[in-house]
């Protein structure tokens, strides 16, 4: 039991030292995680649209050759940020800018070059989650909106992105629960996180475990708070579960006859699982 | 020939070297109701689709007004808005309530104005009898429900012609009588129409038109009443005769 309150006390000690670049670090950590996870979205919403533009032989070579193109490189950037460590990306970038230009161009802001590299990082994940979301809509959405003569990029707008990013606030969520923890990585280019203020806090005091507690009790809180508010967000995102019938039905005919709105209607499945028995019922017939 | 909407020549669409459209040729004029009936597999919604350039068809033209909208180079969506199309599986947007489903084509395709845009929903809405769910969203409703919304959102597009591909088929029976009213009312009120059916009783008694597919092409067509009564080709017959006995 004393150890407790030897730690209780160290930590108390730690705190009234380094209260004041705790809390900072926990600062910079959030808003850098929460920068780098907004910008990394863009950039996967960008990257998944780019990727699902439909193209038919129809249309023009130069057409289908960019096309092509942009998701060959979509592709490469995922595989390349997704398959390295985002500490040796940071450094790679860091040192890397300077040493090609030597030294004319290299990072006089800190932050900018940490949010750099974890846009680009949550960007790469989030390009394939973004994917996944789309081509998660049922098409039959999609041959709606064009048969009301919506183009492309208006169908995109207004029905499938809204759906698709409904679909993917989980996966927002974990990235910016990952980013939280991982950009501690960042300390190696002397970003001044909450765990760049554990190293200086120990560096002065040797306090390794009490300061490590703190550092556990600090993560814990920041992401066990973001859990809550992307629940919370995603709640809102739901809407309302009920509506108001603004005046009677005149054309059902009496109750009971049709599945009850608050039963709702399983019509995606449904539809699935027609389109299966179609086909094959056309398969038999078609030949 | 002005009242000529649609006039389809020579048209095949065929999926690799599966030919599933052969040169098919007819005209939709304005307020025609037209039912295309035909065996499962017989092309009737490839065709459909095709109309309406889902499926780009393999060669033929698909004139509109006289300019040939099959062509490379025509904007799609612009001709699109014009011809309205109800699905089978409804295809509504579920993000957005009854309402909204039947206002965003109006103000993003057609640019009117929002209120304006609400104003000619809801008159549709009420049309279909939709106007106590005008707040729910897709998944509160019936699958009948959703079809006449469907029909409504097709509609406050103000189409020339409105093409249905077996709109009642995905709905259990009990629903069938409510969109088929509705379709019957439309038919009435002069809307050019043009539908994929396994309901006979529609495709006789409402229809002025009735085509039979088989196999990808137009086996025989011609009035209700003749087609129905007294059928020309052996096929048709053995088809007729299959619907009655089930
Ligand atoms: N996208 C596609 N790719 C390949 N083959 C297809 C495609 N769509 C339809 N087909 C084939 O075309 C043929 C005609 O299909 P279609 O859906 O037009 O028939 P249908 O007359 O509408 O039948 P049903 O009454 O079952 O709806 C079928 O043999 C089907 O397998
Ligand atoms: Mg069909």
């Amino acid at each position: 039991m004393d150890k407790f309150s030897k730690l209780f006390a160290d930590i108390l000690k730690l705190w009234g030292k380094y209260g004041g670049s705790y809390l900072t670090g926990m600062r910079n950590t959030l808003v850098l995680a929460l920068v780098g996870t907004v910008i990394g979205c863009i950039i996967g919403f960008v990257c998944g649209v780019l990727n699902t533009i439909p193209y038919t032989e129809r249309d023009p070579l130069p057409k289908r050759i960019i096309l092509k193109l942009v998701r060959v490189i979509v592709r490469v950037y995922v595989e390349v940020f997704r398959g390295t460590p985002m500490v040796l990306q940071a450094v790679f970038i860091y040192y890397g800018l300077p040493y090609f230009t030597d030294n004319a161009v290299k990072f006089t802001n800190i932050w900018l070059a940490a949010m750099i590299v974890v846009s680009i990082n949550t960007g790469a994940y989030m390009a394939e989650s973004v994917r996944g979301g789309i081509i998660s809509i049922d098409p039959g959405q999609t041959e709606g909106a064009k048969a009301i003569g919506m183009t492309h990029v208006q169908t995109m707008l207004n029905v499938i992105l809204p759906q698709a990013l409904r679909n993917i606030m989980p996966q927002i969520g974990n990235n910016f629960i990952i980013n939280v923890k991982d950009t501690s990585v960042m300390f190696i280019i002397g970003f001044p996180d909450f765990f760049a203020a554990h190293r200086a806090a120990v560096g002065a005091s040797y306090l390794y475990f009490p300061s490590a507690s703190v550092e556990m009790v600090g993560y814990l809180t920041m992401t066990l708070i973001a859990s809550f508010l992307l629940r919370w967000v995603e709640k809102r995102l739901d809407g309302s579960s009920d509506y108001e019938l603004v005046q009677t039905d005149q054309l059902t005919m009496t109750a009971g006859t049709y599945n009850h709105p608050n039963k709702g209607t399983p019509f995606d499945e449904h539809s699935l699982e027609y389109k299966e028995e179609r086909r094959k019922r056309c398969g038999k017939g078609g030949r | 020939m002005a009242d000529m909407i649609l006039q389809v020549n020579h048209l095949s669409k065929s999926f690799g070297s599966h030919e599933v459209l052969r040169d098919i040729d007819f005209t939709v004029k304005k307020g025609d109701v037209t039912s295309i009936i035909g065996a499962s597999g017989s092309g009737k919604s490839t065709l459909l689709r095709c109309i309406n350039l889902l499926e780009i068809p393999t060669s033929g033209q698909i004139l509109y007004h006289g300019q040939n909208v099959a062509a490379r180079g025509v904007k799609a969506p612009e001709y699109r808005s014009h011809v309205g199309m109800v699905f089978q599986s409804f295809n509504l947007f579920n993000n957005m309530t009854v309402l909204e489903n039947c206002i965003v084509g109006q103000v993003k395709v057609l640019k009117r104005s929002r209120e304006e845009a609400r104003q000619h929903a809801l008159q549709y809405l009420e049309k279909v009898g939709m106007t106590p769910y005008i707040n729910a969203r897709p998944r509160q409703i019936s699958g009948g429900q959703k079809q006449r919304v469907a029909i409504a959102r097709a509609l406050a597009m103000d189409p020339e012609v409105l093409l249905f591909d077996e709109p009642t088929s995905a709905l259990d029976p009990e629903m069938v009588g409510e969109v088929l009213s509705v379709m019957r009312s439309l038919a009435q009120e002069g809307m050019t129409m043009l539908v994929v059916t396994h309901e006979m009783a529609f495709a006789r008694d409402v229809s002025n038109h009735v085509v039979y597919m088989n196999q990808g092409v137009i086996c025989e067509e011609g009035a209700p009443a003749d087609l129905f009564g007294n059928p020309q080709k052996q096929e048709t017959r053995d088809f007729l005769s299959r619907f009655r006995s089930t």
